[in-house]
């Protein structure tokens, strides 16, 4: 189980491998990519960040019986096409690996302290939260 | 106490945190304060549905005491991911 905040890209082959192990059948990974023709600029909240991160990845594995896990958030300028998340579960059988990687997208995106600017300079934009986000986020209270 | 804004409040306020002497017992009362100083403030907390609150890193309410808390952050929903 870990979670890591960075600024450098990671290698979700290099990553993914390292999760494998005895009682593994299932790996389910989640990879976010800056879509668009935009740049991205991630703002986040030194110290919270890793917290809010790592309290997700409880929550996921004291509901699902999880393995292995891994929340990696990338900060600062990212460019179209770059990995800006990778989120992987490991469990012995695919549902709760499947689960528990979406339960952690769907906390992160309304949870995690980041904030996404779009552009560059005077046109730059703080991207709007979206409704949906939070709808994803309390399917999962019951 | 230390107070530290992000994103567009960080933008509006011109700063990315400040020490604060204040005896204001609620994170609402020290919002009222910090609007009360400048319209830099106001326009920053002019709308609040768009601003959420950490209290000591956590997210909180606008109702949470801020007796012994050490940090409170201002900033608006965040879209991570």
């Amino acid at each position: 189980m870990s979670v890591r905040v960075q600024a450098g890209d990671f290698d979700v082959g290099v990553e993914l491998a390292a999760l494998r192990g005895r009682d593994i059948g299932a790996l389910v990974s989640f990879s976010g990519i800056v879509r668009g023709k935009y740049q991205l600029e991630l703002e986040h909240y030194p110290g919270m960040t890793e917290k809010a991160l790592a309290g997700i990845e409880a929550q996921a594995v004291s509901r699902w019986a999880l393995q292995a896990s891994l929340i990696a958030h990338r900060y600062g300028v990212l460019q179209p096409g770059e990995q800006i998340v990778l989120v992987a579960a490991a469990a012995s059988h695919r549902h709760a690996a499947f689960e528990a990687a979406e339960f952690m997208m769907d906390y992160l995106k309304s949870e995690a302290p980041f904030w996404k600017k779009e552009g560059v300079g005077a046109d730059a934009k703080w991207v709007d939260a979206r409704v949906e986000d939070g709808v994803a986020m309390k399917r999962w209270d019951r | 106490m230390r107070v530290l804004y992000f994103a567009w409040l960080r933008e509006r306020i011109g700063l990315p945190g400040e020490d604060v002497a204040t005896s204001a017992a609620l994170v609402r009362d020290l919002v009222d304060e910090l609007r009360s100083r400048e319209p830099r403030y106001e326009l920053a907390f002019a709308d609040m549905k768009s601003v959420r609150v950490a209290v000591d890193q956590v997210l909180s309410s606008f109702d949470a005491p801020l007796i012994g808390v050490k940090e409170v952050a201002f900033f608006p929903p965040m879209t991570g991911g």
